[in-house]
């Protein structure tokens, strides 16, 4: 009530003040009036009685004016005519308010873009309710390297567990639609009938998935993502219960999810059938592997240390209900991570890299308005001095001062806001494709909220030391200089202000020369095969009759001759995992001359056909490839990678030995030849222990290979050619992924590539900045001193010597400010070292390389005023003075 | 004979403008010479403070304002208690009567 009377009463004085006026007015003067006729009363003359009754008001101006000033209006419209009055003074000197709100423009705009990218990757929860309760649980190796659990580990705590109100598992689908026109391959999931009951997701249209679902034998079901649901059967709302044709198979679809719902934990993922694992399936088969990404909602009232401690327990008591295959043993427990931070491991490292780079931005931005205010305020001494001499309370100077730069932090605002749309659409275009959530990664409500605070807090500390330090001069002197010279206090602020400059730019130069090296070297480094002019695809055949191999394979061979045969291609292969694309399945060997007969855990198989390694141009070491000879009824061949039969055979030749991959009672292979270490998973990681086998000589037959195809000239244009082809053979047959093997391997160091390209454009502007700032500061510099060095020229100077004065000067302030850098640098560096790749932090190349650029930069920056001083006739300057 | 008059005690002139009002609705004239008439000449209202401290008690929906004719047939604001103004003066007299009880007792006690 009363809150609505302010606003109200106080609106309306804004709206019509002369009106509110003229009430006060009224007011007074019927007070008046009433004292003058009690006066009249006691019998003074109409002439005295007035007198009286005014100096009982107290004046009636001053009567009136108590009356106005109340109410919070008032403060209002004082503080509009402080911004009106500054907007006018603005507008007289347009060069440095466009310099000014330029620079801060700049640097608003891009901490409201990298906080738009932060803010829903990193702090705004996942949109699930109560998302801070999911959990991602992982076993792990002995190295503590993750690792999907197995189906038998998730039905163990499934039933032992009591930290979690829900689990659930999934594994990737990637099932195909034979539409009318083209077969497409959708991203899908396998999840366990609790998954969406785990996210607390219900679908929009039909049901979930319910436990009788999961059975296996039953039938199959399907639930469709909203988008899908619109793009494939045009938002039919009569889809549920109508049965659709995946892989060859009849599913019918129970459901379609909201249209708001981000498949996190699954990217991408369109559609999600239930998992239906087989029990009857013996538990030491390679079935029960670890393929199972496995999360969880803790229950209510309990802490993740809990659920952690009861996991550890369960893991280390292991109950006879719940038998444990030797390589599903548990043996370190499970892991449970925050889901949101598990999801965004990858790239969190590099966002707050960049929200760090982005403050420096913003500090030397403001820094550089400071300094440009600061010398502003320098020419307006004068005036400022006349005002204070005339009464003006140094709260209403730094009022009015502040009021300048807040109104140009708040133009600068604007100009950010802008600045940050554009900026944002180039980081969702830099961004590296496997950012989750990038798709909410925007300028939204509260990046405004944050541009309007990064604005008001910039306006502020920008104004405040120039404000402080013109309010606090001396009346006198400033009366008495009336020009533009500056005091020592003023100096040294100003020099202060450009050091800290140079050493936020050094920071910023340093970290994004690190993160440059760490990117050139890891483009250096070789991944073991040529990934020029290699054209690249992703051949799946689901939808074959299940345990039709034969088909399969007669598919895969005759594409690969349709392929060999279209002009341009020189050479084409296939293998089971494409090295960097993010393929990285792992298997078990064993050789047979292990003494201990010991498994070796982690195997990278690569299922190739004849022509893959020649192809990748994957050099063989020694012994021979895999060719022709290796076919089905031929001895069993494979191919070990270089560093893993060094591992395995230091003394011995590798050439001959025999091993079984995958099942441990399965065919021995004859090791025929050893080739180049490839990098499978990441360029800058170690290489894998790899063994290549002929895809007919697999102990299973891969349902999709990636095709590899060597070709003259530029790859990409050949795509729809080689693709033609594949169709010739079988037209229902998907084909994914179509990309230059070289974007391939660019992609693969996309997260490190995509901070390392934000932090240049950073460098560089505020390297602009400082170089702006420099050379403002001895621009200006030269400029007060113009009648001492005209007095020194005249007096015989050389303008050798001019120079050397200016420039030493320079050289000294960036000294300091390079050398409190260099110190920031080592510091701020610990922040990127999990970006870094082969580069020490502390990279004497890199902060030598800093050195000189900013050497140059400041040779010019404080290098042209001086070349001005030193062409100063004193002639003219004594005479001016 | 008149007490020498003194500025109204900081704090207690909306106290003493509700206390006024809450006989009758009056206009600033008529609340200003009550205030000294009942004080008997101690307390002189500044008719500066008098009418801010109306603006602050109307806007914080203690009081309302009317423009009214008076009876010489001028027009004049007046101020009239609200049911909340009626509320706090009981609270704020209640609580001055605590306090002044308080200032007595440890003026009068022995030292």
């Amino acid at each position: 009530m009363s809150l609505w009377r302010q606003l109200s009463r106080g609106l309306r004085v804004l709206v019509n003040r002369p009106a509110a006026d003229r009430e006060i007015a009224d007011e007074v003067e019927h007070y008046l009036e009433q004292a003058t006729a009690e006066h009249l009363a006691r019998g003074l003359s109409p002439e005295a009685a007035r007198r009286a009754a005014r100096l009982e008001l107290g004046g009636v101006p001053q009567a009136r004016e108590a009356a106005r000033s109340y109410g919070w209006e008032n403060a209002l419209s004082s503080t509009l005519s402080d911004f009106r009055y500054a907007w006018r003074r603005l507008r007289l000197s347009p060069g440095f308010t466009f310099v000014a709100v330029l620079t801060l423009g700049l640097g608003i705009g891009a901490g409201t873009a990298i906080w738009s990218a932060v803010n829903p990757v990193l702090l705004r929860p996942l949109p699930y309710p109560a998302a801070r309760r999911l959990v991602a649980l992982a076993d792990r190796l002995d190295d503590g390297a993750p690792l999907g659990v197995t189906y038998g580990n998730f039905r163990e705590v499934l039933a032992r567990s009591h930290s979690f109100g829900e689990l659930a598992v999934t594994r990737p689908w990637q099932p195909t639609l034979v539409g009318p026109d083209q077969p497409e391959r959708f991203n899908g999931q396998v999840v366990s009938a609790g998954y969406f009951r785990t996210l607390r997701v219900v679908p929009a249209l039909g049901r979930d998935f319910e436990p009788a679902d999961d059975q296996p034998g039953g039938r199959r079901v399907v639930l469709l993502s909203h988008g899908l649901w619109r793009r494939a059967f045009g938002g039919d709302s009569a889809i549920v219960g109508r049965s659709i044709t995946l892989d060859g198979e009849g599913y019918t679809v129970v459901g379609v999810m909201p249209g708001d719902f981000e498949s996190l934990p699954g990217s991408f993922a369109e559609l999600w059938t239930p998992l239906r694992y087989p029990l009857t399936l013996p538990s030491e088969g390679a079935e029960w592997g670890h393929n199972l990404a496995m999360l969880g909602r803790l229950a209510d009232g309990v802490p993740l240390e809990t659920a952690r401690a009861e996991l550890l327990a369960i893991a280390v008591n292991p109950v006879t209900e719940f038998a444990r295959p030797a390589w599903s043993t548990m043996r370190h427990g499970l892991t449970a991570t925050p889901l949101q931070a598990e999801l965004t491991r990858g790239v969190q490292p590099a966002l707050l890299a960049l929200l760090g780079a982005v403050l420096l931005v913003l500090g030397i931005a403001s820094v550089n308005v400071a300094n440009l205010l600061l010398a502003r305020g320098v020419q307006r001494r004068g005036e400022l001095a006349m005002r204070a001499a005339l009464g003006a309370g140094r709260g209403r100077l730094m009022r009015e001062l502040l009021s300048e730069s807040l109104l140009l932090a708040g133009l600068g605002g604007v100009l950010g806001v802008g600045v940050a749309v554009l900026g944002v659409r180039a980081l969702v275009r830099l961004a590296p494709a496997d950012l989750p959530r990038l798709a909410s990664v925007g300028v939204d409500g509260t990046a405004l909220l944050v541009a309007l605070g990064l604005s008001t807090v910039t306006g502020l500390l920008v104004g405040l030391l120039p404000a402080l330090q013109l309010s606090r001069q001396d009346l006198k002197t400033g009366l008495q200089e009336g020009g533009t010279r500056l005091t020592g206090g003023h100096q040294r602020t100003r020099q202060l202000l450009v050091v800290g400059e140079v050493a936020l730019s050094v920071v910023l130069l340093v970290s994004a020369g690190l993160l440059y090296q760490s990117v050139a070297r890891l483009f250096a480094v070789d991944p073991g095969f040529t990934a020029g002019h290699v054209l690249t695809m992703r051949l799946a055949t689901s939808g074959d009759a299940p345990g039709d191999s034969g088909a399969t394979a007669r598919f895969f061979a005759q594409a690969l001759s349709a392929v060999r045969a279209v002009p341009g291609v020189r050479s084409a292969g296939l293998t089971s995992q494409l090295p960097l694309s993010g393929d990285g399945d792992l298997y078990g060997a064993h050789f047979e001359s292990s003494p201990d007969g010991r498994n070796e855990g982690r195997v990278t198989r690569y299922g190739v056909s004849p022509g893959y390694l020649e192809t990748m141009g994957i050099r063989v070491v020694r012994g021979r490839t895999l060719d022709q000879r290796d076919r089905a009824d031929a001895p069993f061949a494979a191919l070990l990678s270089q560093s893993f039969a060094r591992r395995k055979f230091p003394d011995r030749d590798p050439i001959g030995q025999r091993l079984h991959v995958g099942p441990e009672r399965g065919q021995w292979y004859t090791v025929v030849g050893v080739v180049a270490d490839v990098k499978q998973l990441s360029l800058a990681g170690a290489a894998e222990d790899a063994v290549y086998l002929p895809t007919e000589q697999s102990w299973f037959t891969d349902v999709e290979l990636s095709l590899v195809v060597r070709v003259e000239g530029d790859p990409l244009p050949l795509a729809p050619a080689v693709k033609a082809a594949i169709w010739s053979v079988d037209r229902s047959r998907p084909i994914g992924r179509v990309a230059a093997m070289r974007d391939v391997v660019a992609a693969s160091a996309a997260v490190r590539r995509f901070a390392m390209l934000v932090l240049q454009v950073f460098a560089l502007v505020s390297l602009l900045l400082a170089a702006t700032g420099i050379y403002g500061m001895f621009s200006g510099r030269v400029t007060e001193r113009l009648r001492e060095i005209g007095v020194r020229a005249a007096l015989g100077a050389s303008p050798r010597t001019i120079v050397a004065m200016v420039v030493r000067q320079g050289l000294l302030l960036i000294g300091l400010g390079a050398a409190a850098g260099l110190v920031g640098a080592v510091l701020a560096s610990q922040l990127l070292v999990s970006l870094l790749y082969s580069v020490s932090r502390v990279d004497p190349l890199t902060y030598a390389a800093v050195i000189g650029v900013l050497a140059l930069v400041s040779a010019v920056a404080c290098g042209l005023p001086a070349s001005r001083a030193a062409r100063v006739d004193p002639t003219v300057t004594l005479r001016a003075g | 004979m008149e007490e020498p008059s003194t500025d109204v005690i900081q704090g207690t002139l909306d106290l003493l403008i509700l206390k006024t009002l809450s006989l009758k609705p009056m206009h600033g004239f008529g609340v200003a010479r009550r205030i000294e008439q009942i004080s008997r000449g101690v307390f002189k209202v500044n008719p500066g403070s008098l009418l801010t401290a109306f603006q602050r008690l109307e806007r914080s929906g203690l009081l309302n304002a009317e423009w009214r004719d008076t009876e010489n047939a001028r027009r004049a604001k007046y101020y009239a208690l609200t049911r909340l103004g009626r509320k706090q003066l009981e609270a704020e007299t209640a609580d001055w009567a605590r306090r002044a009880a308080a200032v007595s007792r440890l003026l009068g006690a022995e030292g």
